[in-house]
């Protein structure tokens, strides 16, 4: 049905996709892998006509595309859905469904009309809510649904899906597939673009694997093993991403007592960390982790309770307690992008090292020296801007912002999120690495494999509490998912 | 340097330009006048560069030169101020003014563009209110405080470096330091970048913002100082009027985004040059209609921006 032949897209100094093919049958789910900076974003935004390619062309049913518009692309069936949902919040659902081709008589937008074409594809995938209801008022999970539900409004026969599951929960991915599984069956096309592998093990007929701009294998439903993925992705064997070794406990690091963050303030959360453990917090989205470790680093500070023996109001004063938070979203509170690598690295110790007001710059490069060999941020020098780092050593630069303090304590948000699986590794490698030189580590994350992976012992949320505390013994999927999902007795 | 280009080889090429024109566009005293002239706004623009680095704007400046520009002969001549008294005075009251701003912008959380139209707004019509509306002015005395703007250090017969000039370079001097040696600096550049991450890295962004809002509205006070030193007339109704337009101008053409973030003390002053060329050149050519001056300023400023736009998309691809 779509097929793209020849595809080559050059940008200046790096060949993004080098003769790329790729054929998508009617009602086949197609996933597509590789580390970031692969060509798969290229290739997707080549797909939706968001970018013209330099070489080769793209046919939807035979017809060829001249790539000029997202509007051609639209009016042949491919709608691509961005990992980054374009959706207002401030409008309803059925307004969002139809936002820039509401139907109208006389210039009056027909409200009933929306409403009733709006039930008929939320009912599609399985979405009851009304149309009527605002945006904003519904979950991650459900707007995800919403951007689905306008696809196959504007009559998609393919859709792309830029990493659908990147931020929702479990049972959220659960639904996910449940309704791409209902659009294979009605024929609709998936191209599925992830970094979960054991997702695409579990939904796809197929899974490309991109490599430096090029496809570099194909594998069927026999052959797609975690291992082959991962080997065809990264060129070489990456024998075990989760490496911990055991070592002994310190002293209690962190202590949180009776905190009650201003979305869940009848709730209460205690949790302890020791030095040298890592702690992972798993939940639902939605459940309140990122809340907890954003009222402990005080940048949104808790209605009641106490963090050591003080309630931060802001993170200056829980980076005078040892504290290092790195958040969930790097190019909206991590970085400044702007800025160069050195100023990134040196932007939360300038004080420390400044001579009264002035700055250090001596200092600032030896840092940025120490940082870039200690945690293998690879950059074309100091004074690139972080805008243009990929995402893993982005996150490295937050890290080495951190680092740079020597703090006890470290928060982590989601730390992988967004980043290749080498870099994946490196970061996994470096958790490990400051919990055995004493570090107390306590990190959030959505995803299972990681949390399972990496933590000595896991707090399970739900609804704002802490629903349950796991070790590492203990570990198993349906453990957490319980602890996390069941209801309240 | 390379931020600076472009509007540098704007300067020169408008200088030539005039030169041509204008007959008497290089006569000592025509370029006595282009410096102060420069100088003055200069002042005001290095001053709002600061809030618009963070990200902010400030359009209370012009009220504030006509506060002070009022306020300060209004006190020392009706009600017998000493000049001294009178001008710490002022330098209070822009400290206060710009503290507000600041506590209502970051504690409050109001829009820079609000906090500042209100100040616009009030401060001129305080200064109508206690001046009852009448012209201030130092009359024939305080001749030895006028040198501050009337002065200038002799190099030729002919020809002297206005005071106010030394003091733009003193200032521009300060605000570079205090831009790219100090740590403040790097503050303020990256939250005018990204507020919340530099925040998230332990900067008091609060702090900062206000100390932005106090240097701007300082400086407008000296430029208000320098203003009326050197007319000698003020009229609460107009004086200042526009003047934070012309400073935000420059400040823009000197490489300030409006997103925050950026912007070059050199490129601000060499803004205010270019500003200033401009009105001579206006004034100069027979053909050009005087009071068509905002056209043509406008559009300067439309084609820089554009061009800078152009530039940089280029780079970017």
């Amino acid at each position: 049905m779509l097929v793209a032949q020849g595809v080559t897209k050059r940008f200046p100094g790096v060949v993004a996709l080098q003769g790329v093919d790729l054929h998508v049958a009617a009602g086949e789910v197609v996933a597509l892998i590789g580390e970031n900076g692969a060509g798969k974003s290229t290739l997707m935004k080549i797909l939706s006509g968001v970018q013209k390619p330099d070489e080769g062309n793209v046919s939807m049913e035979g017809q060829t595309l001249t790539g000029a518009s997202v509007a051609e692309a639209q009016a042949a069936g491919i709608a691509l859905i961005h990992q980054e949902l374009n959706l207002a919040d401030n409008l309803s659902v059925g307004a969002n469904l139809f936002l820039g081709r509401e139907p109208q008589r006389f210039g009056w937008i027909e409200r009933k009309t929306i409403h009733r074409e709006s039930a008929k594809y939320l009912a599609k995938v399985g979405l009851d809510v009304d149309p009527e209801f605002l945006l904003s008022g519904l979950s991650l999970g459900k707007q995800q649904l919403v951007e689905i539900a306008k696809a196959l409004s504007t009559q998609a026969k393919v859709i792309i899906m830029d990493e659908p599951t990147s931020s929702l929960s479990q049972g959220e991915v659960e639904t996910l597939f449940g309704v791409i599984r209902d659009l294979k069956k009605e024929g609709v096309s998936v191209i599925y673009i992830s970094h979960r592998l054991a997702e695409v093990q579990e939904l796809s007929d197929r899974v490309v694997v991109f490599r430096d701009g090029e496809n570099v294998g194909e594998l069927g439903p026999e052959e797609m093993t975690h291992d082959a993925m991962v080997r065809l992705m990264v060129g070489r064997d990456v024998s075990q991403l989760y490496q911990r070794t055991s070592h002994a406990l310190g002293e209690v690091a962190l202590t949180v007592s009776g905190l009650r963050t201003q979305v869940h303030p009848d709730k209460e959360i205690n949790l302890e960390v020791r030095a040298g453990e890592v702690v992972g917090i798993s939940g639902l989205v939605g459940s309140g982790r990122s809340e907890v470790l954003e009222a402990i680093f005080g940048m949104t500070p808790a209605v009641a309770g106490t963090v050591q023996s003080v309630l931060p109001k802001s993170p200056r004063e829980a980076m005078a307690m040892g504290l290092a938070f790195v958040p969930e979203d790097r190019k909206a509170k991590g970085l400044i992008l702007d800025l160069s690598v050195e100023e990134n690295t040196s932007l939360a110790s300038l004080k420390q090292e400044a001579n009264g007001p002035f700055l250090n710059h001596g200092h600032e490069v030896a840092l940025c020296e120490k940082m870039t060999t200690a945690l293998a941020i690879k950059t074309p020098g100091p004074w690139q801007k972080a805008r243009f780092l990929s995402g893993g050593n982005q996150q490295k630069i937050v890290l080495a912002k951190w680092l740079a303090l020597s703090p006890s304590v470290l928060l982590l948000d989601e730390p992988t999120r967004g980043v290749d699986i080498g870099s994946k590794e490196e970061i996994y490698q470096l958790m490990e690495k400051f919990a055995r030189e004493g570090m107390a580590v306590l990190f959030v994350s959505s995803e299972l494999d990681e949390i399972m992976g990496m933590a000595d012992r896991v707090l399970v949320m739900r609804e704002g509490r802490l629903a349950g505390e796991l070790d590492r013994a203990d570990f198993s999927e349906e453990a957490i998912m319980t602890l996390a999902t069941q209801s309240q007795s | 340097m390379k931020k600076i280009l472009g509007i540098l080889i704007t300067l020169i090429v408008l200088y030539i330009l005039t030169t041509i024109i204008g007959d008497n566009f290089l006569s000592p005293y025509n370029q006595e006048q282009l410096l102060k002239r420069t100088a003055l706004y200069g002042l005001l623009a290095i001053g709002v560069s600061f809030v618009i680095i963070t990200g902010g704007i400030d359009l209370s400046i012009g009220s504030v030169v006509c506060l002070v520009g009022c306020g300060v002969p209004w006190l020392v001549t009706q009600h017998q101020w000493s000049p001294t008294m009178a001008v710490m005075m002022a330098f209070v009251i822009a400290v206060a003014i710009g503290l507000w701003h600041g506590f209502l912008i970051t504690k409050v959380k109001l829009q820079p563009f609000v906090v500042t139209l209100c100040g616009l707004l009030m401060y001129r019509g305080a200064t109508r209110g206690f001046a009852e509306d009448k012209t201030q002015g130092f009359g024939t005395g305080y001749s030895e405080l006028r040198e501050l703007a009337t002065g200038k250090l002799q190099i030729t017969e002919q020809f002297g470096i206005p005071m106010p000039f030394l003091l733009l370079i003193g200032v521009g001097v300060l605000a570079w330091i205090l831009l790219n040696k100090t740590i403040w600096g790097r503050y303020l550049f990256a939250l005018g970048n990204n507020e919340e991450a530099a925040r998230l890295s332990g900067i008091n962004t609060d702090r900062m913002v206000t100390l932005s809002y106090v240097i701007s509205s300082v400086l407008a006070a000296l430029g208000g100082l320098l203003f009326i030193l050197d007319g000698n007339s003020a009229q609460p109704s107009d004086f200042g009027n526009f003047y934070e337009l012309y400073a935000i101008a420059a400040a823009v053409l000197g490489g300030c985004s409006l997103r925050g973030g950026s912007g070059t003390v050199v490129g601000v002053i060499i803004g205010a040059a270019v500003m200033q060329v401009l009105k001579n050149m206006i004034n100069l050519a027979d053909w050009l209609k005087s009071h068509m001056e905002f056209l043509i300023v406008g559009g300067v400023l439309l084609v820089a921006v554009v061009a800078d736009e152009l530039v940089k998309r280029r780079v970017k691809k």
